[in-house]
């Protein structure tokens, strides 16, 4: 009976994460401008993180938590350097 | 759907939590996505990820943790570096964002911003900038 709920929810939380990522890819397409595509690359990187998590907790391994982390990461450098390209048209000065 | 073979021995009340959490938290998350693909000017559409972030993140982070922690029979509490560094990257992030596409746009001269207040104008002419 557990075993059968947590299949489910696990399954469940799966789907819904790759739906938020189809869509985040979506706007990254569609995006009007460029703060929308990298908007929606930071949505991809959470999204992903996530993903990570529930596939770790699926196989039961901790690997996926330490690639989550650094996913988590590399989205907040990649995001951080390009707002700052936005701003100024160059990443170092 | 494939079984999930190493939680056979998980007590039925942390299954039940674990599956509430996870579901919680990745259905914020698809809520926030939706409202990000879905709204129709930028400055409303950077508020809906944080939903993700904030209870979607708490969400699945909790959920990870109950069951690590059930499993393994002692606290299991790394995936809180997640949700610290997740909470504290956040809003740096889109401040940053969020200024870089007001500074875009008020360089285009578009109307729907607000200009600059001489106020602030003045506040930030001092060697503040440091750059």
């Amino acid at each position: 009976m557990s075993h059968t709920i947590l299949a489910w929810s696990v399954t469940i939380a799966q789907v819904f994460l790759a739906i938020a990522m189809a869509l985040a890819a979506l706007r990254m397409f569609r995006g009007p401008r460029a703060q929308d595509r990298v908007l929606a690359l930071d949505t991809l990187y959470v999204n992903s993180m996530l993903l990570l998590m529930v596939f770790g907790m699926r196989t039961g391994r901790v690997i996926y938590f330490e690639a989550s982390l650094v996913i988590g990461m590399l989205g907040f450098v990649a995001t951080v350097a390009l707002a700052k390209f936005l701003m100024r048209g160059e990443v170092i000065e | 759907m494939s079984v999930i073979e190493h939680a056979d021995d998980l007590p039925a009340w942390a299954a039940l939590a674990v599956s509430f959490f996870l579901v919680v938290g990745a259905g914020l998350t698809l809520i926030g996505t939706i409202g990000f693909a879905r709204l129709p000017s930028f400055y409303e559409r950077i508020h809906a990820p944080t939903l993700g972030t904030s209870w979607g993140t708490g969400g699945i982070v909790m959920a990870s943790m109950i069951f690590f922690t059930v499993l393994a029979t002692r606290p299991v509490v790394h995936e809180i570096l997640i949700g610290i560094f997740v909470t504290v990257t956040t809003p740096v992030t889109l401040m940053l964002l969020a200024r870089a596409a007001l500074h875009r746009d008020r360089a285009e001269g578009n109307p729907e911003v607000p200009a600059e207040a001489p106020l602030t104008r003045e506040a930030e002419g001092q060697p503040a900038a440091g750059e």
